[in-house]
């Protein structure tokens, strides 16, 4: 055929020699960019953004930056460089050689793992493709599309890995990761909070902040993995997701320095009179807080599960982070469990550890969670105001595990449902708090302009200024 | 103790609707709320106690809403229908709570297909969410199998894969017999712990129909419609109420209205004797329909049939049950007779079905039966059925002139009306070497006593009255000293002779590789993948093949 693969798809798989993944991506690629013209941003594809481009993964080539056109994005297949020397790091086959291709026993297990991953890749560019229309700057419209076409490539990567190591069932998966659609009733996403649209920029940048770290935690643990082209995918998908957080990092601190400005200048906390004047009150912020951390919670799975117990024991998944424990195997260890008493209040739980795994990483994620509140709450103090915004508990308004469906206030004290229901209202974003926040929403397009209820970032992208036309509308 | 007893308005982990013809089971199941401490029904996941309330349901639908044609299984969660049989359950059990576990929910499923066959009552499987083991295995057993088409949700039996057990609530049994799946895609199937999404699992005829989300309702309700409308049952009938049974458990046995177990805890034995029907019975549907749960009937079946499920869960050491029944004959025949008459009556006919699961149950009751033909005994018609259930009939023999000699009777429930789970009337099974028989023994008038039913093999033994009591002592002495797992094999083995079904398959083949495999250390030892599984621990196997 002639096709430089090289040059189309930046890869360091050796794609040009390898006849399976030509075959396979021949067959995948158009599809791909059909469901990108289809489902990916609208509206956008033909101008020119400022993207981030990786094409190798060494320090020069992974962030090569110029403008453009999204569909001529050069989506590659990039893995960690190998090392050599890498063992099998947790569970029972502790210390022995990592695999290089998928044992036979744990085809279906890994296969299903890199499906789950891999179907919330354009779940996010299917839910956040109408933002375009409301971005806040220049400087956050390019923000969003380097998230989505970076989304777009972890599908890549998961779609490598089940080209090439899975057979004609892995190609069929493939197919289906653009079969099925975010939101839509008839073939929705894998996981149901990936269907649920995204269509204001505060719940984008709490999605980059809270969901997309939930990402990281999984990419994490797969980075653990015995089966070693996974681990090396999921280590360079990493140095990727790091950005997406610091949108939603970066997003929520300037939207609070925004709100602390008018605060200052009308010398109230009244969150009406924070309102009226454009910016959006710490009560809101705080509702979205609650609602996505919470929603992102579930994420983890079950705090005791049977699957995350097998995965960890056949050396599929590990814990984020693995070699900071001490013990690889985590036998006849336990975990002390939080579980409601049945009497309104709480208890400890002894459970075996491989069971506690999904909630291993969920409190390791709660804790990552923490620092940008630190961050966010210093610059009010520093504004001067006495409040503080805050995490609810991780009891608060989860659908699964132990306390799941049990009504608690924010604090995980249980409450009766009565209760719960009367005061939901004002914990959760309300449709009022809602259509506010959609009534904010108004596209900005010049050049270092930024609409009223955010301030500016501190520097822009790639060491170029605020104003600079990041993305080249006409 | 374990009881049988159930009523919807206590159901955790059912919902039962009727909306004119087609009644709704929706399988919801209360995480919480195991029959037994250490497990969590997660997922739509069931114990016994969960099928203990399907069963209840099934029996409600067949009595207290006859005009129901059509039943639709369903789930009430969200992208799950139902993950089959818990595991940890299953892995935490003793090898007979296994065994009796499955033996229940297999006779479930099988009345699913009996009533469909016999009665009229259609079944359909809407399969709105995943679907894992014994979840399919419940809808295999139903007319129509529909399933959602989400491009997420799938069907499969992981039970070889993931847990190193079979699919033993009929799974293999049906893929290939009833489904007839080609072999080697129910092989692929069975191996596969991911199972198959919609598409394929119509185009390998796993399932009947597929339709995406939107549409699903409309199909499960078209589908519905359609085999409510062909449903022989009548669409104007009002039902009967089953009431709490009436019942009494002692340390000594359990008495019914009608059945009566009293246990020989050190004989390792009872003796369950069955009332003939007593005063003034009815003789028309609308009589039968005012009595109701009390017409003697199906009084007597629901009776039997909790007798048996109580002494199976709770009296495993019970090894033999003797089998005796009291009253008047004539009564028993006379009943018989208003069955036959009117056994198109919607009442009646439910009626004979009950007491042809009821039959079945005791055929597969892993206990030795002997029938004891006593003086003052009634075994005619319908309850010499019991006597041919039974491993052996001992009937006693009296000099002639003997005032009230023990007769046994045939009628017309003997030829055909209560067939085994081979399709075959006991009597055909009994004879299966000479079919004329079948036609001398239906020109049979009257009763007989022990001599001419030795003669037509109606008997196995009739010792006379001097001989007796030290005959039927020593045979029952005998049996029980003998090795339980031996006699469980045995009587399995000669029970059903004749054609093979899909039940006696199940319960002959698939059972019994099951049970087997439930005891072997790959299952169940140490390291057995049952045992093992959800802690994280990989099944160690013996790789051995045996």
């Amino acid at each position: 055929m002639g096709i430089n693969y090289q040059d189309r798809i930046p890869n360091n798989v050796d794609l040009g020699s390898n006849r399976t993944l030509q075959r396979a991506l021949e067959h995948w690629q158009p599809e791909f960019l059909k469901w990108w013209q289809d489902l990916g941003p609208t509206d956008y594809q033909a101008k020119d953004v400022y993207l981030r481009t990786a094409t190798s993964v060494d320090a020069k080539g992974w962030a090569t930056y110029g403008h453009v056109r999204m569909p001529d994005y050069r989506w590659g297949i990039f893995l960690a460089e190998p090392d050599a020397n890498r063992r099998v790091g947790f569970g029972d086959d502790f210390g022995k050689e990592v695999w290089q291709q998928v044992p036979g026993e744990h085809r279906s297990t890994l296969r299903r793992l890199i499906v789950t991953q891999g179907d919330t890749e354009p779940a996010s560019v299917e839910q956040q493709r109408l933002l375009g229309h409301t971005a806040p700057s220049l400087y956050d419209l390019r923000n969003l599309f380097q998230v989505n076409v970076e989304e777009g490539r972890h599908l890549w990567a998961m779609v490598y890995l089940l080209h090439a190591y899975f057979g004609r069932d892995g190609r069929e998966e493939a197919e289906e990761l653009l079969t099925r659609h975010s939101g839509d009733g008839d073939k929705p996403r894998i996981l149901s909070t990936f269907n649920e649209p995204i269509s204001d920029w505060l719940s984008f940048f709490m999605f980059t902040y809270f969901t997309d770290r939930d990402g990281k935690y999984q990419l994490k643990s797969l980075a653990e993995s015995s089966f070693d082209p996974l681990a090396r995918t999921c280590s360079f998908m990493l140095t990727e997701e790091a950005h997406h957080m610091f949108v939603g990092d970066t997003g929520i601190a300037r939207i609070v320095r925004r709100t602390l400005e008018v605060m200052k200048e009308l010398g109230t906390d009244d969150a009406a009179a924070v309102r009226h004047a454009g910016a959006i009150d710490l009560g809101t912020i705080q509702k979205y807080i609650n609602f996505w951390f919470s929603s992102a919670l579930d994420l983890f799975g079950a705090d005791q599960s049977s699957n995350a117990a097998s995965y960890f024991a056949n050396g599929l998944k590990g814990r984020p982070d693995e070699a900071q424990y001490e013990d690889h195997l985590a036998l006849d260890q336990t975990y002390a469990l939080e579980m409601p008493n049945g009497e309104g209040g709480v208890k400890l739980e002894n459970i075996p550890l491989r069971n506690a795994m999904n909630e291993v990483s969920r409190m390791s994620y709660v804790k990552d969670c923490e620092i940008g509140l630190t961050r966010w709450n210093r610059l009010i103090q520093k504004a001067g105001f006495e409040a503080r915004l805050a995490l609810p508990s991780p009891r608060f308004r989860r659908s699964n595990g132990s306390w799941g469906n049990v009504p608690t206030d924010l604090t995980g004290r249980p409450i009766s449902q009565a209760d719960y229901d009367a005061r939901l209202g004002d914990w959760l974003p309300s449709d009022t708090d809602r259509g506010f926040i959609c009534s904010l929403m108004r596209s900005v397009t010049e050049p270092g302009k930024m609409a009223a209820w955010i301030a500016p970032p501190d520097r822009g992208i790639n060491a170029m200024p605020v104003e600079y036309e990041y993305v080249r509308l006409n | 103790m374990i009881t049988f007893d159930a009523v919807p308005e206590e159901y955790r982990h059912w919902a039962l609707s009727v909306d004119g013809r087609v009644a709704t089971l929706a399988m919801d199941v209360d995480e919480d709320g195991g029959l037994r401490p250490g497990y969590k029904l997660k997922l739509n996941s069931y114990d016994l106690g969960v099928d203990i309330e399907l069963y209840d349901a099934l029996q409600r639908i067949r009595f207290e809403h006859p005009a129901v044609g059509c039943v639709v299984l369903t789930s009430g969660k969200e992208r799950m229908f139902c993950s089959g049989a818990n595991i940890y359950m299953l892995g935490q059990s003793s090898h007979a709570w296994k065994v009796n576990f499955c033996k229940f929910t297999n006779e479930t499923r099988n009345g699913l297909e009996d009533s469909s066959a016999h009665d009229g009552l259609k079944f359909i499987a809407a399969l709105n969410g995943t679907t894992a083991g014994g979840g399919y295995e419940v809808a295999l057993a139903c007319d129509e199998i529909l399933m959602v088409d989400d491009r997420s949700s799938v069907v499969s039996l992981p039970e070889v894969p993931l847990l190193g057990v079979l699919p033993g609530t009929g799974g293999l049994t049906r893929v290939v017999d009833k489904r007839k799946v080609r072999r080697d895609l129910a092989d692929m199937f069975c191996t596969s712990a991911d199972g198959v999404r919609a598409d394929r699992a119509q185009e390998w005829g796993l399932v009947d129909a597929i339709a995406k989300p939107a549409d699903f309702p409309a199909l499960v309700k078209t589908r519905a419609t359609a085999l409510a409308d062909g449903s022989s049952r009548p669409a104007d009938a009002v039902g009967i109420k089953l009431k709490k049974l009436d019942r009494k458990i002692d340390d000594a046995g359990y008495r019914y209205s009608h059945v009566d177990v009293a246990f020989d805890r050190a004989g390792r034995s009872a003796t369950v004797t069955i009332q003939a029907p007593a005063g003034e019975q009815p003789t028309d549907p609308e009589a039968i329909q005012a009595a109701g749960d009390r017409w003697w009937p199906l009084a007597l079946a629901r009776e039997l049939d909790d007798a048996l499920l109580l002494l199976r869960t709770n009296e495993l050491d019970l090894g033999l049950l003797i089998l005796k029944t009291r009253g008047d004959a004539a009564a028993v025949l006379a009943a018989d007779q208003t069955m036959l008459a009117h056994r198109d009556h919607w009442l009646v006919r439910e009626t004979v079905g009950y007491l042809r699961r009821t039959f079945a149950r005791l055929d597969v009751t892993s206990r030795s039966l002997y029938a004891v033909v006593d003086q003052g005994s009634c075994f005619a018609g319908l309850l010499y059925e019991l006597a041919l259930a039974s491993d052996r009939i001992y009937m006693l023999a009296l000099p002639e002139g003997d005032e009230n000699p023990p007769e046994l009777q045939l009628d017309g429930f003997n030829f055909g009306l209560l067939p085994m789970v081979n399709g075959a009337s006991r009597l055909q099974t009994r004879f299966l070497g000479d079919p004329t028989t079948i036609a001398r023994l239906e020109a049979l008038k009257g009763p007989l006593t022990a001599e001419p039913a030795l003669a037509a093999g109606l008997v196995t033994l009739a010792p006379d009255d001097l001989d007796w009591d030290d005959e039927i002592r020593l045979a029952i002495e005998e049996r029980a000293s003998l090795s339980p797992d031996a006699l469980t094999g045995l009587e399995a083995s000669l029970r059903f002779a004749g054609p093979e079904t899909v039940w006696t398959k199940v319960f002959g083949r698939l059972s019994a590789w099951q049970n087997w495999v439930f005891i072997r250390p790959n299952a169940t030892g140490e390291r057995g993948a049952l045992k093992v599984f959800g802690t994280g621990s990989k099944a160690q196997f013996n790789f051995e093949r045996v």
